[in-house]
């Protein structure tokens, strides 16, 4: 099913470098990665063809690919598109960035799907991927004045932590490492 | 007054009492929490108001929709970093005198969130908390029981002298520090004039480290 999307898209936008990624788990859920100067007209293509009709865009998220992974790293967005007319789905469309560091922009597809909205502002807050043409790019769940991007893979917290009577693994960690930073001060 | 005496004239039907058990007792009966609920915790805080468990039995039946007309703010949730000052400042707007109950893994400690990076560990770091109440979420009952509690507290505040309530001491804040957003954190992380057991059980930290290390 995929391989035919992927021809149909191709022949319909002309430049659209798309690309399969495939998933070796059982659940074989492949997904489509798009070059995102295309992505726009390729996504109102999926939702508009009379035999695809990907019309529900039910889920949008953000993955953190760092340099050790992959080089250079990227971050990357991952849409899942439903059909309620054709009752088929799930398409998985990947969008990746450039870099993670200053070639962060990507195209928003809410213009093309409206329940992108607030999920693209989440991976806004929280990867700090920047999503153009979006109608009201905000924080969501963070305070605006927050500076960092959470789940990044490489985030810093503040060193806040406090007294756990069982500490292990982790936390145990992050103790210890709160003790020698207590112990340098002066 | 000694008490065999109190008895031997009630039994004459003389009512003796002191302006100090008048008034606690008034207020006991009296106090109104605030119609304020954040997480889950506060399903059960609606539980507690409604008929079944009925915390009108304790005088409390009057949630008000104003901080200036409540006594008592009943913490019921997880409070993120994003949402901390906003109850500082409702505490804040809160006449005198004024109570707070934490209910709640998350409102006394962080409860499962507490190694997060948005959730605050404990409204205590910015507000005196009068009860505590653990659980995920407390019972209804587990409520009753804090009010119950906070009814002994207010019973027992003397009107003069050193353990006088802080709203009888003109030295004793009552307005607190709310913190700001700041870049990476709030600021300041907690308030060091109310959050002073931190400071305690920081400087235990090192041992205990060590004692559970690998």
């Amino acid at each position: 099913m995929l391989e035919e999307i992927k021809a149909r898209l191709d022949a319909a936008v002309p430049g659209c470098r798309s690309e399969m990624i495939l998933n070796g788990s059982p659940s074989g859920q492949h997904s489509l990665l798009l070059d995102s100067a295309h992505a726009v007209e390729a996504a109102t293509f999926l939702r508009d063809h009379a035999e695809l009709r990907f019309d529900y865009c039910s889920n949008v998220t953000g993955v953190d690919w760092l340099e050790a992974q992959h080089s250079p790293g990227y971050l990357e967005v991952v849409y899942h598109l439903y059909s309620m007319e054709k009752k088929r789905g799930p398409l998985v469309l990947r969008l990746r960035t450039e870099n993670r560091t200053d070639k962060v922009h990507l195209p928003s597809l809410t213009p093309v799907w409206r329940s992108a909205e607030f999920q693209e502002r989440e991976i806004f807050d929280l990867y700090g991927i920047i999503f153009d043409g979006h109608p009201d790019l905000r924080r969501i769940l963070m305070w605006d004045e927050f500076e960092d991007h959470p789940m990044r893979k490489d985030y810093v917290e503040p060193d806040d932590y406090e007294y756990e009577p069982t500490a292990h693994d982790d936390i145990l960690a992050k103790a210890k490492q709160h003790a020698m930073g207590k112990s340098q001060e002066p | 007054m000694d008490q065999k005496l109190r008895i031997e004239l009630s039994k004459q039907g003389i009512v003796t009492t002191t302006l100090e058990e008048l008034y606690n007792w008034g207020r006991k009966n009296s106090v109104w929490p605030m119609t304020f609920g954040l997480a889950c915790c506060a399903i059960e805080m609606i539980a507690t108001s409604m008929a079944r468990y009925d915390l009108a039995r304790f005088g409390a039946e009057v949630f008000r929709p104003s901080p200036r007309q409540a006594d008592l703010i009943i913490v019921s949730g997880t409070v993120t970093k994003k949402m901390a000052p906003q109850v500082v400042r409702l505490y804040n707007q809160m006449a005198e005198p004024k109570y707070v109950i934490a209910m709640g893994a998350c409102a006394i400690s962080g409860g499962p969130f507490k190694q997060g990076y948005n959730v605050l560990k404990g409204i205590d770091r910015y507000i005196p908390v009068d009860v505590h109440i653990p659980g995920c979420p407390p019972r209804p009952e587990a409520l009753i029981d804090a009010f119950m509690t906070l009814q002994k507290k207010i019973d027992q505040q003397t009107l003069t002298g050193e353990g006088r309530p802080r709203h009888l001491d003109p030295e004793a804040p009552s307005e607190f520090v709310v913190p700001r957003f700041g870049a990476h954190d709030l600021e300041p992380p907690n308030n060091p004039e109310v959050f002073r057991i931190l400071n305690n059980i920081d400087s235990r930290n090192p041992g205990e480290v060590d004692a559970g290390g690998d």
